[in-house]
């Protein structure tokens, strides 16, 4: 077993070595602030996901009012994920040892290029090469092999992967990408569905944009692939460590469909998503579908536990995945990013994210999770990641929704402390200027008494009126907001002459 | 008792009347005020920009000042601020090294409150009509601010307190606990984004015919003022893409008829369906049925301090957080 999820000791910065970072399935290589221009003005998108998020958003909050003990569950949760992420090494020993046991075959991979090379060998060794000179095989929707970019490695090695999830397959037939965790086709509304299947399914014919008649469309696109495909890929929303299973939850079947009909299934698990024992569960069970789709419970869960002789799938293979997680893990003020069960809730009531979509992100994991995740696994050097702890602006929904009290605006501020320190730009920017400027002003209450003795001067500048345009980062704020007229004094000059006053008053009497 | 005065930043520097009226309202109830001069600012600004290194000096300018003055409890008229001075104020000074000052900030948070916490925990006030004299005879809605409403959980302390006030006719915001997009420093890194969320917010406020958005943190009431008055001012908010698509049609002064409400000038599309055609910039509002026709409005953000330091005998004359205010003695 190869080095994983050994947590260092704490260390300062300056110290800490450094850690492999994953590979993030990065698709922008511009920072937030210049992708998410381009998504804020697609009216269609930003209606869409607003009516999505706000439908979901009230679903959500419903199922979680009905039970009493949700904070407890939410806690309870939380423990249990810290306890694993404390004692990740052992947990990890022994579900290799029952997972092997039970007869199924682990990998470890320590990034995503080795993942890629080990799913591409057991695809060409176990899925037949087709009449078309490609292999084929069939996906039930998985957040580790995005983030992996599975589907597109395979492509270039000779094999189409076919998704399977509805949404994921309006994305992959749209040539397009997910912009949610959850609900990956979030950003499309039925009209342009309609379109997408009626020109890339050859047997659809003509459809309205009825979601019975455009699932049944899928379904019987999909139904071939199930009972002809010899080998599937798929992710897993839990390991259990002391029985070596694992588990899928979803809403359609075709999840149980991918686990069951193949005769070789390979799925692809972040190393942190292990819970101690299938006791765990019960407090999993009911914050996942409450938090992710609203619902008390999920329609279709599926544990599968190494291979059964003339039942299921006879080669079960793992690729355990650290890609960064390791260095997540060795964050201590991040690490318990680590603890998220990839519910989307934080998408779901942020402001920025219901106004951007899921790809300005520019990663795998949008929203506010992503603006953690991604920077932690791969670190703030890049430009596009060390722009992603400032999109938000700190208000703290997400925080309150997560299941597992994942402290997202925290972190943020912390990652945006690690951006800072590693100082991208050796000219300052304007803010840095500004807020060099500021922090020394600050830092004495007479310093800050004098500049705000220029408060009149500015009062008399501007007329005593609003400002509306200024140049530079000012302008950025003027751009749509007026700034207030400024007084002719400040309070802090108020008070003293007030003070003055009284004492006159007290000699004179 | 005792009270020692954290104006915040910004108050301090744009919105003195906001002080003014907290001190207003406390002397009204009997207490001393204090005000620690050597205070600046909560050092949210630098915390959350990442600057924890230049934050920390701000942050040892707060506990000096107000361990170098005699107090029983402190107040600040924001939420924002207070929730800074426990949250942020101890972590950033530990992660700086530096554990007294963590202790020494801690102890300071511990006995600072935001002002409608103060009134209602601390001074037991629940009727701002009876206990406060507040007079305001005036439509206003109410805006929580998310670190009251999440990191103080004020609840509806606030909310009750103005719902107190004589004469006000209070109307509830919809999706009030959506973030107006200031979010400090946000607003100039992400100026697009903080935008759009704003002309929402403006939306809602339009919606309920108010004449005052109200709230008890003057960074948000900066940012929805400075909205607001765009809005009114130009009937869009220029610049921004496609944030909003109602138009607003100046007016004469006459057509609002309140003395105390003279200087309000907009009426939003009341008789022409013009008013609320989408798409001029290619847009279209998402919800434009939330937008009524035919009220009048001329909307302010005004800070909560200063509708609960108003009284028959020296009412608030609407307007603006930072517009001049006449009277507003101390004494």
């Amino acid at each position: 077993m190869t080095f994983l999820g050994m947590p260092l000791l704490p260390s300062t910065r300056r110290d800490r070595p450094t850690i492999p970072g994953g590979q993030g399935n990065i698709v922008e290589d511009e920072s937030f602030a210049e992708v998410s221009h381009q998504h804020l003005s697609n009216q269609q998108l930003r209606n869409n996901i607003g009516h999505a998020t706000s439908t979901i958003r009230e679903k959500r909050a419903d199922v979680v009012a009905e039970l009493d003990d949700w904070e407890e569950l939410r806690e309870a949760g939380s423990r249990a994920k810290n306890h694993v992420m404390e004692n990740l090494p052992e947990y990890l020993a022994e579900f290799e040892a029952n997972f092997t046991a039970a007869g199924g075959v682990i990998h470890w991979a320590r990034d995503a290029d080795e993942a890629n090379a080990i799913v591409t060998e057991l695809a060409e060794a176990n899925a037949p090469v087709l009449d078309s000179g490609r292999r084929e095989v069939i996906k039930v929707k998985s957040m580790a092999t995005q983030e992996i970019g599975l589907n597109e490695h395979l492509e270039t090695q000779g094999i189409d992967a076919f998704e399977t999830d509805l949404a994921e397959l309006i994305v992959q037939l749209g040539d397009d990408k997910p912009s949610h965790i959850l609900v990956p086709a979030i950003h499309r509304n039925r009209d342009e569905i309609r379109d997408i299947f009626e020109e890339k399914m050859p047997d659809a014919g003509d459809l309205t944009n009825d979601p019975t008649e455009l699932a049944e469309a899928a379904r019987r696109h999909l139904r071939h692939k199930f009972l002809t495909t010899k080998v599937a890929v798929s992710g897993a929303n839990f390991g259990i460590a002391d029985t070596g299973s694992l588990g899928v939850v979803e809403s359609e079947g075709n999840g149980r469909m991918c686990l069951t009909l193949p005769e070789t299934l390979i799925t692809v698990m972040g190393i942190e998503k292990l819970l101690p024992s299938f006791d765990d569960l019960e407090v999993f069970l009911q914050l996942l579908p409450r938090s992710s789709t609203g619902e008390r419970m999920n329609p279709y869960t599926s544990f599968w536990t190494g291979s059964t002789p003339g039942d299921g799938p006879q080669n079960v293979h793992l690729v355990l995945l650290d890609n960064g997680r390791t260095r997540a893990l060795a964050d201590e003020h991040g690490r318990t990013a680590l603890n998220c069960i990839r519910c989307s809730a934080c998408m779901n009531v942020c402001p920025v994210y219901e106004r951007t979509g899921g790809h300005a992100y520019g990663s795998t994991y949008p929203g506010p999770i992503g603006a953690i995740l991604s920077p932690l696994m791969t670190g703030v050097e890049a430009e596009e990641n060390g722009s992603l702890p400032y999109a938000s602006s700190l208000c703290g929904a997400c925080y309150d929704v997560c299941p597992v009290k994942i402290d997202i605006p925290s972190i943020l501020v912390h990652l945006r402390n690690e951006d800072a320190e590693a100082n991208h730009s050796p000219v300052s920017s304007q803010l840095d200027t500004a807020l060099t400027g500021a922090s020394w002003m600050m830092s004495e209450g007479k310093r800050m008494a004098t500049a705000e003795s220029g408060l009149p001067i500015a009062h008399a500048v501007t007329g005593g009126e609003q400002i509306n345009s200024l140049p530079g980062i000012a302008g950025a704020w003027t751009s749509s907001r007026d700034i207030p007229a400024l007084p002719e004094k400040s309070f802090r000059q108020l008070w003293a002459e007030d003070e003055a006053r009284a004492e006159e008053e007290d000699d004179e009497s | 008792m005792k009270i020692a005065l954290f104006a915040t930043c910004i108050v301090d520097a744009m919105y003195p009347e906001v002080a003014q009226a907290t001190v207003t309202i406390l002397r009204r109830l009997g207490h001393e005020i204090v005000f620690p001069s050597g205070q600046t600012c909560c050092g949210q600004m630098h915390i959350n920009s990442g600057k924890f290194a230049q934050a920390e000096p701000v942050i040892a300018a707060h506990a000096r000042a107000f361990s170098d003055t005699d107090w029983d409890v402190a107040v600040a008229p924001a939420a924002s601020c207070v929730a800074s001075l426990g949250h942020q104020q101890p972590m950033v000074a530990r992660r700086m090294g530096n554990d007294a000052l963590a202790a020494e900030a801690a102890d300071i948070a511990g006995q600072t409150y935001e002002l409608s916490q103060l009134l209602t925990d601390v001074l037991g006030i629940t009727d701002a009509a009876a206990d406060l004299g507040s007079y305001f005879p005036h439509r206003v809605t109410y805006h929580p601010s998310c670190h009251g409403m999440r990191l103080l959980r004020l609840g509806d302390r606030q909310s009750d307190l103005l719902r107190s006030v004589e004469g006000i006719d209070y109307v509830d915001l919809p999706l009030a606990d959506a973030c107006c997009g200031f979010g400090g420093t946000f607003s100039v890194k992400n100026p697009e984004v903080s935008s759009a969320m704003l002309a929402d917010k403006i939306r809602t406020v339009h919606s309920t015919g108010a004449e005052v958005c109200t709230g008890g943190d003057a960074s948000c009431l900066l940012h929805m003022g400075g909205g607001l008055s765009r809005f009114q001012r130009t009937g869009s908010f220029e610049g921004t893409p496609d944030v909003t698509a109602v138009h607003v049609r100046q007016t004469s002064s006459t057509d609002v008829g309140d003395d105390n409400v003279d200087h309000l000038t907009a009426v939003v599309g009341a008789d022409d369906d013009d008013h609320l055609t989408p798409g001029e910039k290619g847009t279209s509002p998402a919800e434009p049925s939330r937008i009524q026709s035919g009220f009048r409005v001329g909307q302010s953000a005004v800070h909560l301090a200063r509708i609960l330091a108003s009284t028959k005998e020296d009412p608030l004359r609407v307007q603006s957080e930072g517009a001049t205010v006449s009277g507003g003695s101390l004494r």
